[in-house]
Order: C-alpha cells, then structure tokens, then sequence
C-alpha cells in the first residue's frame, strides 16, 4: 500500500500558480529524492505533505494529498496531530536555544509527557538513532546552540525521531554542511529507511543516487519524471530530465 | 569648496555631541555638590535609615525610604498591569495577527505613547479612582494604586514595541520546528518564542520600571503627595519625583537645607535609573552575543 499519495495538486500564490497538476505516490520504507532547478516548487511540494504552507497568506491549493489513503486536507484533520505522525527537517539546524536534552524532548513536553523515565530513555533512543549519543551523553545539560553544525542537524533528526513519526520530510538537510557531516547524514537516512518513510530535497545529484530508491523529477512547478533513482540517472525517458541530471542545464 | 563644507558639518556634529556631553556633566556636577552639601547638614545614616521624610515641618526628619517606598509601590504595580498586557499584545501581533492587523494596531499604540502624562494624571484622578472606589470601599482619593495602574497603562506601548521587536528577532525556522514537531500557536509562543526572545523583553521590562520610577505628572496628580513608609496601595503617597516638584514649585527658599534635599532626593533618583539602564544595556550585548 501506497504510504503518501498526491492527486493532481496544484498550487498557487497569490494568482502564481507553482504545481501543476503532480501526482505521485510514494510507499512505505522507502527514500524519495526530489531534484530540479531552484525556485521549481520542490520546497513548496514537500511542505504540503504536514501543511507546512498554511501560514502562507496568499497560499491556496488544489487536489488531494493522502497519508495511508486518508485526506489530510479534510476538515476533520487536526494539524498538530497530523504533524506528529509527518516529521520534518530543515534546511539550516534550527535547534531550540535551550539544551541538548530539552531540545530532543521537546515534542513530548508538548504532548504533556512528564514522567522523568520516559524522557530520559526517548533522549538516549532517539540520540543512538540519530548517531549523535557517544558524541553528547556527557553533557545533554549544555546548550544545544555550542554543537557544530553537524551535530546540530543531527539532533534536529533527533528531536523529530523523539515524536516517533512514521514519515519524515527532509528539506536540504545537508545542504549547510561539511562533507563529512553531510555523509554522516546520509549514512543516517540510510539506517532510517527500515522504520521510516522519508522523502528528501537535495540539489546534489551524487547524494540522489547513494540514498534514494526513487527519484522525481520537478521543472517549473511540474513534475516531469518519477522513477527508479537508477533509471533517472542512467536511462531516462524525459530529455529534460537528462538534459538537468548531466548537468546540461539547472 | 566642497572640503570646507565637509569640514562645517563635521564641526557642527561634533559640537552638538561636546553640547550634550557637557550638559549631562553639568547635572551631574550640581546634583554632587548640592548633595555633597546637604550630607554636610544631614548624616547619610539618617538618610537611608529613618523612616520619615518632613524636611518641610518644624520635626525635621530626612529619611528616604518613605519616598522610596512610593516610588517603588506605584512602579510595581505599573509592572504589574504593563508586563502582562504589553507582552500578550506583542504575542498577539508577532504570532496570531494578520500583517494588515498588525500595520493599523503598531501606530494606534504610538499614539498612546504621545498622550502627555498630565492627560493620564486627569484620567487617573476623575475616573480610575472614583471607579475604583466603587468596588473597594474605604479607599482613600488620592492613591497609590489608580496612579500605578495608569501608570502601567502608558507604559504597555513601551513593553509592546520593544518585546515585540525581540519577538520579531528571534530566527522564524524556530517557529517552524516548533510547528513541525506538532506544536499549537500557544504551546509555540510561550514554549519557544517568548523563551528564545526572553533576554528582549527582560530589557523591555527594565526600561518600563526606569520609565516608571521618573514618571512625575501622574503621581503628582493622583497619588496625593505624603510621604509614608508603607505598602498599603489604598492610602496617599509620595514618590521621589512628586517631592523634587512639590519642593521645585513650592516657596522654599534657594539655597536652605529644604532646597538642598530635592538634589539628594534627585541623587537617589538618578543612581536608580542608571543602574536599571546599565543592567538593561548589559543584557541587551549578552542577547547580541547570543544570537550572531
Ligand atoms: N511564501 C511564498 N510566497 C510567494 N511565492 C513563493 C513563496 N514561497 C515560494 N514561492 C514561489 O514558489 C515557487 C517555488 O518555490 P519553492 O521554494 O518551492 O522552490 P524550490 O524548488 O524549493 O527552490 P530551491 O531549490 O531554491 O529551494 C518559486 O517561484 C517561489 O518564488
Ligand atoms: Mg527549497
């Protein structure tokens, strides 16, 4: 069964219409990568997926995006609810400026959780997952703002990890990184993959290929290919798609 | 020809810097010497101990704390209104209105900025007190706590631009993780903005009590101008301020001891407020720190 499904969606600002009519699904345990040029609507698609674009005053959309074939649109949805389930990382690491620890439990201080056991074990589990325990178990009391970069996205997976999503949105979670926090990253998602469903933007085509099972494909608010990552690396059928994955344009 | 000019401005500019430099060491100069002058007269023990202020009577007694104590009575109480409202309105505007909202409210709270304290002073007087007398019998015409409550009442534009400002400075990705992770617009204002912006609004609230302990016109107006040690809002007060004027407008003569205490009052009064601007200048260089 399909994991996240979305049915000739379009969306516009204002009267700029930026998706034009995508479909697509995406199953379960899988990675997805969306590539295209910038300003194609890949930021603007992914935030559908936990109506990231609510806030957006002139923001307006068509058509049905479905998690496990129910609408999440529908008025019957409670967003905070909906979020838990749909998690998200950013493109920069924005860790809340208190500590490591407060920063991982966060999600569940929210929900109203305070039994010190639950907390302290979610801490740890969620840090091991992240790859970032060893390098912090010492001093989860500290300011999660004195952490590198790195270690920052990494406990902003954490904190996402910690609310226990089935889904996890991933917004150029590397792209402010060093290359070897960035394999870090993408090793991470690699792990991942066996409990969560994730779907990620990158503009970087290598790291497309290493992590992702599928690929889509996004030009000017369309998408134009969907398909095994390695038949859009090596054989598409599209000849923008060539044209953007041999860096012939973008 | 355009060098000469050049160099007229410069000179110009610097001497209206030399101007005001000047004039604040020349308030500082006449409040130290006159105060220097009257602790010649009256021991700096008495001063800071004794629990009366009568230096207009045939008992002298110089004792601060009376004054003291009503600055510090109707400040509080200004805190007390002005914190609360002025930091929901500053929520409100930053995480819940719409921008249209936003751009009509910010220079409706302007205007309650301009309106001289004297009007707020009237307003205290004629119709907070008498309605205020209504719910608590027995409450006295002049007053600590209608003078505080107006008081916080002019100083909510204050704690609202400038908590808003610290509001607005806190980085919108932190709004966004906290809306991603499931957050609702209240868990993400007071759990993660309020907090992120906390160092602001800490400032905002500072220069509320500084602007506050100076504030003459109202208590002066409202408050009843009698010094008493006391924390009893109900009762007639007098602030620092509301003596220096009192004494100012009075028919004292120049250069006798009663003259002499309004410039240790203005002493007392001025150590006050340069100590809460530099603890505000001080925390406001940590909050740079912490955020570039
Ligand atoms: N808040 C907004 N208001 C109006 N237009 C917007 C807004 N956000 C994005 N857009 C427009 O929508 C289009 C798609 O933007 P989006 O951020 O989704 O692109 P993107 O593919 O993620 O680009 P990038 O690779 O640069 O991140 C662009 O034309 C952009 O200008
Ligand atoms: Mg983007």
């Amino acid at each position: 069964m399909n994991k996240l499904d979305a049915n000739n969606v379009n969306v516009f600002y204002g009267s700029n219409k930026v998706i034009k009519d995508v479909s697509i699904s995406i199953k379960q345990n899988t990675v997805t990568a969306f590539i295209g040029p910038s300003g194609c609507g890949k930021s603007t698609f992914l935030r559908l997926f936990n109506r990231m674009n609510d806030y957006i005053d002139t923001f307006k959309m068509e058509g049905k995006i479905e998690i496990d074939g129910s609408n999440i649109y529908d008025k019957q949805i409670r967003v905070e609810e909906l979020r838990k389930q749909i998690g998200m990382v950013f493109q920069k690491p924005n860790p809340f400026p208190k500590s490591i620890y407060e920063n991982v439990i966060y999600g569940l201080r929210i929900q109203g959780i305070k039994d010190k056991k639950i907390l302290d074990e979610s801490v740890e589990q969620s840090l091991k997952q992240a790859a970032l325990w060893d390098e912090v178990k010492d001093k989860l009391k500290d300011s999660a703002l004195a952490l590198s970069g790195g270690q920052q996205q990494r406990l902003c997976i954490a904190r996402t990890l910690a609310v226990q999503p089935t889904v996890i949105l991933m917004d150029e979670p590397a792209s402010a990184l060093d290359p070897i926090s960035t394999a870090k990253i993408e090793d991470l998602i690699y792990q991942l993959k066996s409990k969560y469903t994730i779907v990620i933007v990158t503009h970087n085509m290598q790291q497309a290929g290493r992590i992702s099972d599928k690929t889509a494909f996004f030009y000017m608010g369309e998408l134009v290919e969907y398909d095994e990552t390695k038949t859009i690396f090596t054989n598409p059928k599209q000849e923008r798609t060539l044209n953007y994955v041999t860096g012939r344009f973008g | 020809m355009p060098r000469i000019k050049e160099k007229v401005i410069e000179v110009g500019l610097a001497s209206a810097a030399v101007i005001t430099i000047l004039t604040t060491i020349g308030i500082i100069w006449v409040l130290l010497s006159q105060t220097i002058d009257f602790f010649s007269d009256v021991s700096i023990v008495d001063f800071l101990t004794d629990t009366q202020w009568t230096p207009l009577f045939a008992d002298k007694h110089f004792g601060i704390l009376p004054l003291v104590a009503g600055t510090f009575l109707t400040t509080f109480i200004a805190i007390l209104v002005a914190l609360p409202v002025g930091l929901t309105i500053a929520v409100y505007l930053n995480e819940y209105a719409p921008k249209s909202f936003r751009k009509i409210i910010k220079p409706l709270l302007e205007i309650l900025a301009a309106v001289p304290t004297v009007v707020y002073g009237f307003f205290a007087l004629s119709v907070i007190t008498p309605f205020l007398q209504s719910i608590i019998p027995g409450m006295a015409g002049f007053n600590a706590l209608s003078s505080g409550i107006v008081m916080g009442i002019m100083i909510i534009p204050l704690i609202t631009s400038l908590s808003e400002d610290a509001l607005f400075a806190v980085p919108k990705s932190l709004r966004e993780a906290s809306y991603g992770m499931g957050s609702t617009r209240l868990q993400t204002a007071f759990k993660v903005m309020v907090p992120a912006a906390s160092s602001g609004i800490i400032v905002s609230v500072i220069l509320g009590i500084s602007r506050a302990v100076g504030e003459t016109m109202i208590v002066a107006i409202a408050a009843g101008q009698q010094p008493r040690l006391t924390m009893n809002p109900l009762v007639p007060i007098e602030t620092i301020t509301t003596y220096i004027v009192q004494v100012s407008t009075g028919d004292v003569a120049h250069g006798s001891l009663e003259y002499k205490t309004i410039f240790a009052a203005g002493m007392a009064l001025f150590v006050f407020t340069f100590i809460l601007n530099n603890i505000s200048y001080w925390i406001k260089k940590k909050f740079q720190e912490k955020y570039e």
